[in-house]
This record gives structure tokens, sequence and C-alpha cells, in this order.
């Protein structure tokens, strides 16, 4: 085999959004036969990347890409996800494209099936072929023959377990004709550790047949055992390219990280000894998002960071604990247990919360400033009410007087506290969920995703509000949020979450390299 | 094996509720009615001629995913359009049915492709789409025939069609031309019927075993069925004892050919690229999205297909009946199909052909018996004809309820999998 | 300018009040009686007021648009031959009609409420088929009901009920009849005005109750309810029984105007003029306000009214009005089902 051409070439490569530069030229070359990892935080432009590999729409729509594309030393263009299924790149999902109800080979054969003449379709052409079932049993057989399953092509897909999903999803790629390139995307994720030990044979086995792999994950571990050589970008900088066996765990996870931390002065620190609130065995059933048993203690006063990678469960926590998700386990609250799964028990325990999905959570979007921020407590506090013999009517000035609160003091830009929220921008909606939440007079206030998707005048507001109330009021502050550097910037401590478990739990001070390495869960094993 | 048969039939009952439900309430009926068996069969055999097209249009939306389409309703007006005009043109007979399906098959597309459009918008909402733009139409249609026939277009239309002021359409037209003009062709009674069939079942498994070797098992059962079938046929058609069947049970035969051939159709369908793509979209729009299959598109050939054959099928329907009420015979022609099409075990998501038959056949039995039960009964006939009213509604708001139902809690069940395989996961990672 | 006019108001809402205006226009050319028509347009709004009401709760608590109010029209009529059959007549015999009516529609209501809750997504179709199948098993309860009264039951058989019931002798126009009084030719029939006023209110201090607003939440985002600690299951169950309590006390009071009770097969479409009504007034499946229902009803009713001897004279075969009425309260269901539809 020749190993001095690379069959897919991706040269210094830029984009960006709407002004926003999110690949900063980032370059990768594939060599057939090769496990290529590629290593990086959330939002370091991984998915960009992929984006671009695969022609998606959302690049072209947004003036395309800067930068070269070379396959097998030619140079290509993809402009659809047509164009790189011709060029031979293949994807294996992270969710399954998979249906339930279809047979295995069917799946495989989904929107390719081998097709046949008939009587018909002479006349109405392609879509009245009849489909070759023998050939698309035989094809689907041998693509999971390739793959050392041994399976009955002709089984359901649904009830089969998620480690053979995973590998009817690789069958289905493998078939695609001429594919060289084929992209994992953190394919382990959701396997049993005996699960994704058959996964990483398999790749090994495909690059062997000579297929360069792209090997997406966050599990450093994974990257050691089948990689020859990683990639790590950050922040949508091609950091390094390296040979595996020139480098070692800790290094790649302080080269994912690193990245200087602008700390924003704290006048006081409220924090104290004392715990305020105690989460043990903590499991919540939220989808894409699971907590597999998390324990760790807030003390009273703190700010404290909730990290880790998407998917990894940190959402979860709070969601878990507010009982917006189902959620198992013990959580006591200044000595007291709280009833979980019982919203209202949470905020009358003096809880609060701000989701990180603003417009599906967070908000009534169709209902005013002053009504949003009212809600919770009407209904569970019955504040904001005024009495009447048999029934309450809702207390327009009060109601009122709290929203002109809250407008002043978070500099809510509106038209009025009675301008529908549809219409506010994303930050000035996120001040609003703050404003609700803080309408309640929680002790403890959960935000999550506290400057996703707003312009950075609201995210200083958004950062310095919670500073302020932790200083001033003395409140506990909970931040769960994927970018590392901005909990840095403002938190305590820093609790990581990987795979639905703790990591551990950092000052805010800690090394690059021991984030990496928490965020990657490489520290799990040895700290339980 | 004592214990696996129990099982089996077990399964099967459970599997069949609907069917077998209705089969037990049909047998009381026909025991109550005080009519005879052959009596009763005739004329279910007639109404089955007449609606088994129409509920057979059901079955593509059904399998691609649409649910009911009470859109059928469009279909039914496009045949009623072909026939209008060959009455108009006075076309008789065979040729004059074949010129009303001409007619009847671009109207019944352009109206399908329109419906597509709407119900391509209202995804998850289709049925109630559906049924809210069959009332739409009826005004409109209503609005053509009562109002812009005759009062905008003058048509030199023979006796009896238009209204005595020259405006409008008479609310009944009689089909004189083509009364049974395809029933009528040639008949034969059941059970020549049956042993014909049975014949060309066993020259077709036969055929099929001797290509196939892996289903010889279901090939050999299928010529034993066929066997007894031609058997039973046989034996219908000698012995005395059913001569009054014989005599009263005639099978218009290129109806039910016509009706064979849908089948046929149908089976073909779904063994094509198209019908792969139908129940790709039908199982999950997103990921037959992903795959690259053009989902509007396959939602609209469905829809436009499922039209066409509405068309025909209420063209079939009303060369039985003999006439046409302009403004009724469509208005409960999807509700009706779509009772049929459930109470033969279907659901909103899997409907099959057998399950049409069947159905069909149990709605109509279920609706010749019931007033003659209900009088004999509670002395009043009105009891029987609201009870039968009421079960075509019962059975569509059982069934559409179950289908949401069902949907919830395998949402719930998703979450509840997913625990207890986190659980089995900590327990695993403990023992490691 | 004026096409951001348009679509701030909705283009069938637009194409609607520019063809009521036309219809006006044609009554006032071909000088038909234009008091006759104004009194009718109010009778007429008042009657179906509270119908059209019945829509607001099932709205605003997220199960859409209540295609099966015929579940509480039943309860309605129920109690209304239950009054008749008692002898009771005047203010006594329409007050024990409503009164009545309300714990029957509570539970009916309560177990429409229970599927409504099992069926989560598919609500309107459901509820219209379990509104049908409502109504075509009372046709049994018509007939079988032991009811005795000579006003109801038919003279020949023994049993069953009359396709139409009067109320002549009863409580026939009770309420419109109250306070009326006459503006040139034009009568009001205040009382009904009033008790449709009276129901509009009572709504609108409902929603602004602890419950009403938690309701809304409940409507306008399920999740933020769910955060909220709000019981979803619970306001949907309530939003379902005031509907139908609504449709049960908007029957009586249609009745009492109309004249007659209608039995039978006669309510099984009487869900979709409130459902196009309220949706002309400008609610969508999931936003509703009381000012719709009052806007919607008189735009709705003055359409189908003025309609009606308008098209007689230029079509005198009939049947035009009714045909208009097909058209469009069936085309702005349609259009609300696409705006709710395509945002997905």
């Amino acid at each position: 085999m020749d190993m001095q051409k690379p069959i897919l070439e991706l040269k210094n490569i830029k984009k960006e959004y709407y002004g926003n530069k999110v690949l900063k030229g980032v370059s990768l070359d594939i060599y057939p036969g090769e496990i290529h990892c590629l290593v990086g935080e959330n939002g370091a432009g991984k998915s960009t990347l992929m984006n671009i590999l695969f022609g998606m729409s959302v690049i072209h729509e947004t003036g395309g890409f800067e930068g070269e594309f070379i396959i097998e030393g030619k140079p290509a263009v993809i402009k659809t996800p047509n164009d790189a299924l011709e060029n031979g790149i293949g994807m294996v999902h992270q969710e399954f494209m998979l249906i339930p109800g279809f047979t295995i080979a069917e799946n495989i054969k989904l929107n390719r099936e081998p097709l046949k003449n008939n009587a018909l379709s002479r006349v109405f052409g392609k879509s009245m072929k009849s489909l070759d079932t023998e050939k698309m049993k035989s094809d689907a057989k041998e693509s999971l023959m390739k793959l050392g399953m041994d399976i009955d092509e002709q089984t359901i897909v649904k009830g089969l377990p998620v480690g053979y999903m995973q590998f009817v999803e690789i069958a289905r790629e493998i078939d695609k004709k001429g594919v060289k390139v084929l992209v994992f995307d953190e394919p382990t994720a959701v396997l049993t550790e005996s699960e994704a030990d058959k996964l990483l044979e398999a790749m090994k086995h495909l690059a062997a047949e000579g297929i360069g792999i792209l090997f997406i994950t966050h599990r450093l571990d994974e990257v050691m055992a089948v990689s020859k050589r990683i990639t790590v970008i950050r922040d949508g900088n091609h950091i390094q390219t390296m040979n595996t066996c020139d480098t070692d765990v800790v290094k790649i996870a302080e080269l994912m990280v690193g990245r200087k931390v602008e700390k924003i002065e704290r006048k006081v620190n409220a924090s104290s000894d004392e715990d305020i609130m105690e989460i043990k065995n903590l499991k919540v059933s939220m989808p894409g998002e699971l907590v597999k048993g998390v324990s760790f203690s807030i003390k009273k006063g703190e700010i404290l960071g909730i990290g880790g990678l998407a998917g990894q469960g940190k959402i979860g926590i709070a969601n878990g604990i507010m009982g917006v998700y189902k959620a198992r386990g013990e959580v006591t609250f200044e000595g007291k247990p709280i009833k979980l799964n019982d919203p209202q028990a949470s905020m009358s325990a003096g809880l609060s919360f701000v989701s990180e999905d603003r417009r599906g959570v967070g908000l009534l979007l169709g209902m005013s400033i002053e009504e949003n921020m009212v809600v919770p407590s009407i209904y569970n506090f019955k504040k904001y009410l005024k009495k009447f013999l048999i029934f309450t009517q809702k207390d327009t000035k009060a109601i009122r007087e709290n929203a002109l609160k809250y407008i002043d003091m978070l500099d809510i830009r509106c038209t009025g506290p009675t301008q529908p929220v549809m219409r506010l921008s994303g930050g000035n909606q996120q001040k609003v969920c703050i404003a609700r939440a803080l309408t309640l007079e929680p002790k403890i206030i959960f935000v999550s995703e506290p400057t996703r998707g707003i312009d950075i005048g609201a995210k200083k507001i958004v950062l310095e509000t919670l500073i302020k109330l932790n200083e001033e009021y003395g409140m506990t502050v909970v931040i769960t949020s994927s970018e590392l550097a901005e909990l840095r910037s403002v938190c305590d401590r820093i609790a990581i979450i990987s795979e639905g478990k703790l990591s551990g739990i950092l000052s805010a001070e800690a090394s690059d390299s021991e984030f990496g390495l928490l965020m990657s869960g490489i520290n799990k094993k040895g700290d339980e | 094996m004592e214990k696996n048969l129990t099982n089996n039939i077990k399964s099967f009952i459970v599997s069949n509720i609907v069917p077998i439900l209705f089969l037990v309430i049909s047998i009381i009926g026909i025991k109550y009615s005080g009519v005879a068996l052959p009596v009763i069969l005739m004329d279910v055999i007639s109404r089955m001629d007449r609606n088994l097209f129409l509920v057979l249009s059901l079955l593509i939306p059904v399998l691609a995913g649409m649910g009911l389409n009470f859109g059928i309703v469009l279909g039914a007006m496009a045949g009623q359009i072909g026939l209008f005009v060959v009455t108009v043109l006075e076309i008789p007979g065979f040729i004059g049915l074949l010129v009303a399906i001409i007619i009847a098959i671009p109207v019944s597309i352009l109206l399908g492709w329109l419906t597509a459009l709407l119900l391509n918008r209202t995804k998850g909402q289709e049925m109630i789409a559906g049924m809210i733009l069959g009332f739409f139409a009826m005004g409109i249609y209503q609005f053509i025939f009562l109002f812009f026939l005759g009062g905008v277009v003058k048509i030199d239309a023979p006796q009896g069609i238009m209204l005595s002021t020259g405006v409008g359409v008479r609310n009944t037209i009689d089909l004189v031309n083509v009364k049974y003009a395809f029933d009528n062709i040639f008949k034969v009674n059941v059970f020549i019927f049956i042993i014909v069939l049975g014949i060309i079942g066993i020259i077709y498994s036969g055929l099929k075993l001797a290509k196939n070797k892996d289903n010889a098992k279901k090939y050999r059962t299928n010529i034993i069925l066929m066997l007894i079938l031609i058997i039973i046929g046989i034996a219908g058609q000698t012995l005395p004892a059913f001569k009054m069947y014989k005599t009263l049970l005639q099978i218009p035969v290129f109806t039910f050919v016509l009706i064979l051939l849908l089948c046929v159709f149908i089976k073909f369908l779904f063994k094509t690229k198209l019908g792969q793509n139908m129940r790709a979209v039908g199982h999950s729009m997103e990921i037959a999205e992903v795959s690259g299959i053009n989902v509007d598109r396959t939602r609209t050939v469905a829809t436009i297909l499922s039209m066409v054959f509405a068309a025909i099928g209420q063209i079939i329907f009303l060369q039985n009946l003999g006439n046409i009420s302009m403004y009724n015979a469509h208005e409960n022609v999807a509700m009706f199909a779509a009772a049929a099409l459930l109470i033969g075990g279907a659901s909103i998501s899997k409907a099959t052909v057998t399950q049409a038959f069947i159905g069909t056949f149990l709605f109509h039995l279920l609706f010749n018996v019931s007033p003659m039960a209900g009088k004999n009964l509670f002395g009043d006939a009105a009891v029987g004809e609201y009870f039968r009213v009421f079960i075509a509604y019962g059975v569509i708001a059982l069934t559409l309820a179950l289908h949401a139902w069902k949907k919830v809690v395998a949402a719930r069940q998703k979450v509840k999998e997913a625990e207890l395989k986190e659980d089995q996961d900590n327990k695993e990672g403990a023992t490691a | 300018m004026v096409k951001s006019y348009i679509e701030k108001i909705g283009l069938p809402r637009v194409i609607i009040i520019v063809f009521l205006l036309l219809l006006i226009l044609a009554a006032f050319l071909q000088g038909q009686n234009m008091s006759m028509l104004t009194t009718d347009v109010l009778v007429r709004f008042g009657m179906n007021g509270i119908l059209t009401l019945a829509m607001v709760p099932a709205i605003l608590c997220g199960t859409g648009l209540n295609f099966g109010i015929a579940v509480g029209i039943i309860a309605g009529l129920v109690s209304g031959i239950w009054s008749i059959d008692l002898g009771l007549t005047g203010l006594t015999g329409i007050m024990f009609a409503i009164c009545v009516s309300v714990p029957f529609s509570v539970v009916f209501g309560y177990l429409y409420g229970k599927l409504l809750n099992a069926v989560k997504g598919s609500e309107m179709v459901v509820g219209t088929y379990v509104g049908y199948s409502v109504v075509s098993l009372m046709c049994i309860g018509w007939l079988v009901l032991p009811f005795k009264s000579p006003t109801l039951v038919w003279p020949i058989a023994k049993a069953g009920l009359r396709n139409t019931i009067t109320l002549d002798g009863y409580y026939e126009k009770i309420f419109n009849n109250f306070l009326s009084f006459q503006i040139g030719s034009v009568t009001i029939p205040t009382g009904l005005l009033l008790v449709f006023a009276l129901a509009c209110f009572i709504m609108f201090i409902f929603s602004r109750t602890k419950t009403g607003i938690a309701m809304k939440a409940v409507g306008d985002n399920n999740m933020y309810a769910v955060a909220a600690g709000i019981n979803v299951n619970k306001m949907r169950m309530l939003g379902t029984i005031i509907s139908t309590v609504l449709s049960a006390v908007g029957i009586i009071v249609y009745a009492q105007a109309f004249g007659f009770y209608q039995l039978y097969q006669a309510p099984l479409n009487m869900a979709f003029m409130p459902v196009a009504a309220v949706l002309l007034g400008g609610a969508s499946t999931n936003k509703v306000k009381i000012s719709h229902v009052v806007i919607g009803t008189l735009l709705f009713q003055a359409l189908i009214t003025i309609a009606l001897p308008v098209a007689n004279q230029i079509a005198p075969e009939g049947g035009l009005a009714e045909v208009s009425r097909l058209i469009v309260s069936n085309g702005i269901i349609l259009y609300a089902l696409t705006q709710s539809g395509g945002k997905k």
C-alpha cells in the first residue's frame, strides 16, 4: 500500500459565521490504513470541520470556507452530502440513523437498495423498479462479515442491543461503494465497555483493509489505544498534529484545554466551609445528558462551576435537582432532604433555576416580560396575588413593580414590562430568565449555560450579576457551562462531569492538564 | 407442546382482538335478525363489491405514515365528476365507465397534489387536516354543481340532470346508462368463484415452490388451504343443501378482478423502490430525510395514489348503486372506509390487504344485520341503525385514542428502559 | 405598510372582513331589511357566544381547539330535556337546566379530560371522533331514555324522543326578552347579551386567578410549566372540564334563543362553528384572548346571517349561504392548522 500519499487532505481551512471566526487555519491529513484522532473541547471547531467535510448546507449558505480540500492528490469540490458520499467519505453518526421497524439488511441498504427492472418500471422509471431482495441480503451479509458480525441480516433492528445497532450503522457505511475515509463521531459514548472494545477492534480491522479513519472521541485512553496520529484543535486553531507514540495523555489534555483565563476580580470571597447542599448518588434521566450517579456537596456562599464536555451529563444535574427531568438519589439542602421530581418542593426549599434551554423551558414566549417573571412565584408562593372572598386575582401593581425593578437592575432592553418576550434579543431573554429565578428570592440559584448564544455585552452583565448576587446577598451560585474558561474566570471551585459521573472537583486555579484529564474521564477510576 | 399451542391461540386472539370481537357481535346480530344467512350474505357481497376498492385506497397513506386519509372525500368527488360528465354526454355502458375513470384520474391527481401540499404543511395533524379539507372541498364542490353549472356556465344536459330552473344539478342523478356496467359483465356463483380462486392459488404457490426453496413450508400450507377451498367450492356446487346459496350468491367477476388487481398492485408497490421509500418515511420521517429520501415528495405520491384509487373506487361504488346523490354520496366515504379498515384489525400505522378484506366483510355484515336485530331485540329498528353508526364512529375514535396512547406510553417506556440499562451498567461496572 | 398590516391581521381574516363588507353593501343595495338583519345578527351573536367561549379554556390549557364540545352539548341537552320532562317553565326551568347541566358536564368533562391526557398530541382528531361517537351513542339514548312528557315523546310510538323539542311555553327566548328594548326598529336582546357578557367576565376573572395564570402557562409552554412546578395534567383536565361545562351551558342558552332543543344527529357537527369563529377572531391553536371570542363570534355570525338573504336573492334556488358557510368556516380552520403545523 502506498503510504506516501494521503487519501484526504484539508489544508489551512478557515471558516467564519457572520464575522465570527470558528476555524482559523486547521489542517488535517489522513493516510490509507491510518486511524487519526481529532481531539478538542466543545466549540473547538470539530463539528464545523465535519460539516465542511460533508458539504453540509449550513456551510455553503453562510459563504463557504477558505482553504484546500484534496482527495487522493486531486482538489475536490464538496458542496453537498452527496458529493461527500461520491468522493468516498462516510460517517458513523453518534445518534443511530436506523429505522427500528426495518430489518438489518433494509437499514444497511436504506435508500441505496439494489433494484431490478420490471414491466412497470420500464414505463414509470426508476422509482417503480423492484427491490432486489436477494442482493440486499447478500450485500448486507458481506458488510456484516467484514465487521466480524455473525447475525441474521433479516432480524428487525428494534430490540437489538445498542452495540449491535452501532455495528449495523458502520456496516451501512462500509457497504457504500468505494468508501475511503470513515469518520467516527463519538461512537463509543453509548456503548458498554466490552462493546466499545469490540468496536475499537473493528476499527483497527477496517483500517487494516486500507480505509482511512478519522476518530473523534473525548476518551483519551481510547485515543492512545488505537490511533496512529493525533490532531488537537482549540478555539478554531490547529494546535498540533503528532504521532501517538511520541506523546502521552497528560500532554494531550494540556493541549486541549490550555488557554489564557482572565479572572474576573472578586471583591470578597463569600464562600464558607459550611455545606449548604449535599448531593448523594444523583441519577437523572435527561435524554442526551444522563447523570449516572454523582455525589458532591456545595458550600454555602460559593460560586460552584459544573463543567465537562457536551452530552456527558453536566446539564442533567441542575435539571434533576429542580425536578424538570426524572431524578433519583438523595439531595439535602440546609440539612433537610429535598423531595425529588417535585419542582414545587425544590422551589419552596429556596432553590431556583435558570434553564439552559431558554426558549424551550425558560420562557413563555407568547407572554409579557412581567408575566414571565412572576408565574412560578404566583403558583408556588401565592405571591403577587390579591385575595378576594372565594377567588384570587393577580396583583397588577406588584407585578409591574417587580418587573421594573429587574428591568433596571439587569438592564433589560425592552419597550416596557408588557412587551412579549418573543420580541427580545437572546441576551435580554436570558436576563428575563434570571429575573424570574430571582423573583423567587432563592437561597441558591442554579444557572445553566448562562452565556450561550448571547452577545458579549450581555454576557458581561449576566456574569457580573451572578457575582454581585453572590457578593452582596451571599447567595450560593451554581453555574453549569460548556465553556471552561468562563467557569474558571468566575467560579471558586469547578466540578467536572464525564460520562454521567463526577470526574473530580478542582479549584479554578488548577492546571490545564488537570482539567483536560478530568474532562476525558481519565482520573475517574483513580478517584473512586 | 400443548402449552405452546395454547400460547399460540392466546397470542392469535390478542393480536386479532378487534376483528374477533366484531365477528362475535355480528354472529349475535345474525341470530337475532331472523334473516336467512344466504340473504344476508348476498347483500354483504354486493356491499363488498361496492366498497372494497375504496377501503383499499386508504392503505397506501397508512403505510406512508400519514394515518387514515380522510381526504379521500376529494377522490370520491373526482370520481363523481367523471360519472357526471359521462351522464351528461350520455356515454353508455362499459365504455361510459372507462371514460369516467379516464376523466377522474387527472382530476384526482390534481386534487391529490393539492391535498399533499396541505398535509405536508400539517405534519402530525394530517388526519384532522384531511377531515376539515373534506368539508372545505364539499363547499367548493357544492358551489360548482349548485351554482356554477347552469348559473355561470350553461351546459346542455339531458333531462333529469339539471334542476328545473336550469341552474344547478339535481340532488339525485340516475345512472341508467352505466348502472352495473362493471358488475354485470360476467357473474358466476360463489362456489365456482371459490374453485377458480383455489386453482389460481395452487398454480401460483406451485410456481413459487418450484422457484424458491426458502419458504417451502409456507407455500405447502398455502396449497393445502387452497385444496380445502376447492373442496368447499365443489361441495357447495354439488350438494343440494347449498342450492339457495348457489342461486343468491352471484359474484360480479369483473369488479372483483379489479379489486384483486389493486391488491396485487399494492403488494407489488411495497416491493419497489417507491414503496420502500414510503415505508421508510412511514417509520421515521427524520431518518428517511437524513438518508436522502425526499420525504415530502414521497408523501405526495402516496396521497395522489390514494386519491386516484378513491376516485376509481367511488365510480365502482356508484355503478353498483345506480344513482349519484350528488351532494351526499361522498360525504361519509372516508369515514366508512376507515371504520371498515380498522374493524379488520388495522391500526393508524399498519394495515394489510387481508385486514381490508376482513374488515369490509365484518363491517357490512354488521351494517346489514343491526337494524333487524335492533328491531327484534329492542322493538325499534332505529336502535340498530344508530348502533351501527355508533360502531363506525366509535371504532375510529377508539383506534385513534389507542394509537395516540401507545405513542405516549412508548415514550415513557423509553425513559424507563434507559434507567434500567443504566442500573445494569452500574452493576456491571461494580462487579468488574 | 399595507402588507405588514395584512400580515398582522392574517390574510384569511382580511379576506373575510372584505367579504363581509361586500355582503353588507350588497344587502343594502338589494334593499334588505337592515334593521331586521341587525337584530338577527345580535341574537345569533349572543346565542352562539358561550359555545365559542368554550374554546378558550381548551386552547389556554394546551389541548388545542376543542372539536369535542359535543360531549358538553350532550350534557346540556340531557339537562334541558329533564327540565321539560319535569314541566318546569320560565326562569325556574332554564335555571334548573343550567344548574343540572353543570354536574353532568363536570363528570363528562372529567372522563373526556382523562382521555385527552392520554392522547397528547392528537387531541383534535381524537376529540372530533369522540364527539361523533358520543352523539351517535346518545341517538340510542334518546330512543330509550324513560322521559314521559308529551312535549318530548313521539305521539304515536311508545318510546323515543322527538327530533326537535319546542321550548314554546317553557322558556323560549327567556333571556332574549329580558329587558329587551328597541332602537328604531332594531331589537336589542339585552338579557341574552348580558348572559354572554357575564360568561365572558367570569372567564376573564378566572384567567387572572392563580389557577388561570398557571393554565395559561401550560398552554404557552409545557416545559416552562413543568419547571415552574405546575401540574400540567391537572391544568389540562381543568381546562377540559371548564370547556365542557361552558358548552353544556352554551347549548341551553342557544336553545332558548333558537326555540328548540335539537336531538339525534343535530349536535354532530356543531363544534366546527365555534372553532371557526374563535379562529376568525384572531386565536390560534395555542393562543387565545376573550376579545377573540367576541370579535370572532360577531364576525362569523354577521357573515352567515347576512349571507342568507343576500345569497337567496342572487340565487333563489337556496343553499348558497350554506355553501359559503362551509367554505369560510372550514377554510379558516385549515389555515389555522397549516400555521401551527408549519413551524415545526
